[in-house]
């Protein structure tokens, strides 16, 4: 039996003094990834069907690496942030929560930085 | 887990129909949703067939009703009948409102009717509002200031000022919002609700108030105010035609002004 009061139930352990960074860059993530899809789906489509060649000469174009670098990098970065989020809402079990939030962002880092170093592999070594 | 269905012994079965009178003529459904903790039984759905001719135009008329001329064993909060002290807030007809200002024949069949939803029931329509109050306490809802009013008045605020209040000030704390918000069903634990987070508003932007700062911090939490994904079920149910949604948007803008 809890003998807590419900005053004290409700304060919990405080507030944590954050939470608007997290929110912010939710949403700047989103803005940039609006441009930044847009142009990977024309880029991509525009480039079907051609032979490996001219798609690493592509991938070479500063412009190209730079775009594919950021876009790689806002999507993991807005996904694990998103995901952050659904974990909170959904998992209450606190050993669970906080396994499923550490192997979520291992998981992302690990996607993320093979990506964007398949894409300099592309760029550079051709 | 967040729980999504109903624990064994929370299944609402089928329960008694108390029929129309001999000769009703103009007959409508209640279908209500019946608890009782001593019991040991599980929630029923009772169905009362009222004859609305015998019968004031509100739900609320019709439950009082049932309680006083068919079952008195009906149990449910009212007060005021007229929509200001937030007592008869329930679930009509799928919607959280006030039973005393919803008509009977805004609804076409039968008239479904639960406590609000996702609360812990004391009783048939009543649920259990505890938590909700603690965490409107705990948002400290009076005026706070270092500066002492006048001697020979109270602190002034201009028109303009007084103006901001509006759409925060008539907020009866009926909790239809809070209840309706899935974020608040999985998370009240933490998370404020709609309600208390309009409520925070409201004295966070009474010109008045010198504890803006304070109220600020105390809502800087990613569970508190920021478990807030924008459904906006809040707006869709509140009965007195409130917008907790945007209230908790000028709580987060306030929080990125001050960055
Ligand atoms: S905002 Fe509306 S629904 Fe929410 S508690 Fe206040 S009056 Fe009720
Ligand atoms: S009885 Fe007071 S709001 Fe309905």
């Amino acid at each position: 039996m809890s003998m807590l009061t419900p005053f004290k139930r409700a304060s919990g352990l405080g507030t944590t003094n954050d939470g608007v960074h997290h929110w912010w860059m939710q949403r700047l993530t989103a803005v940039a990834l609006t441009p930044l899809t847009l142009w990977m789906v024309f880029a991509v489509a525009a480039h079907a069907g051609d032979d490996y060649a001219s798609v690493a000469a592509w991938f070479a174009q500063p412009m190209t690496t730079t775009l594919l670098t950021l876009f790689v990098f806002t999507t993991f970065l807005h996904a694990a942030q998103g995901l952050t989020v659904i974990i909170e809402d959904y998992l209450h079990h606190e050993g669970a929560k906080f396994a499923a939030l550490i192997g979520m962002k291992l998981v992302l880092v690990l996607l993320g930085v093979s990506s964007t170093l398949s894409i300099l592999r592309v760029a550079f070594a051709g | 887990m967040a729980e999504f269905t109903l624990p064994a012994n929370s299944v609402v079965k089928t329960g008694k129909t108390w029929a129309a009178p001999a000769g009703a003529t103009r007959v409508k459904n209640f279908r209500i949703y019946r608890y009782d903790p001593d019991s040991g039984e599980n929630p029923r759905w009772d169905t009362y067939q009222i004859d609305l001719d015998q019968c004031g135009p509100m739900v609320l008329d019709a439950l009082l009703k049932i309680k006083n001329e068919i079952d008195p064993s009906l149990t449910f909060r009212r007060s005021c009948r007229e929509g200001i002290c937030g007592s008869c807030s329930m679930n009509i007809g799928g919607t959280n409102t006030l039973a005393c200002i919803k008509a009977i024949d805004a609804f076409d069949g039968d008239v479904q009717i639960s406590p609000l939803p996702h609360m812990e029931v004391v009783k048939d329509l009543v649920p259990d509002l505890t938590h909700f109050y603690a965490q409107y306490a705990s948002i400290k809802p009076w005026m706070q200031t270092q500066t002492p009013a006048p001697p020979d008045r109270e602190h002034l605020q201009s028109p303009e000022d007084r103006k901001k209040l509006d759409g925060l000030y008539e907020c009866i704390l009926c909790a239809s919002c809070s209840t309706s918000c899935p974020s608040y069903w999985w998370n009240s634990d933490r998370y404020l609700g709609p309600a208390v987070l309009l409520q925070a508003y409201r004295w966070v932007v009474d010109s008045r108030d010198e504890a803006t700062g304070d109220r600020l911090d105390n809502l800087e939490d990613p569970f508190r105010l920021y478990r807030c994904h924008t459904i906006m079920n809040c707006t869709n149910t509140c009965p007195k035609g409130l917008n907790p949604a945007k209230a908790i948007a000028e709580l987060k803008k306030k929080m990125i002004e001050r960055r």
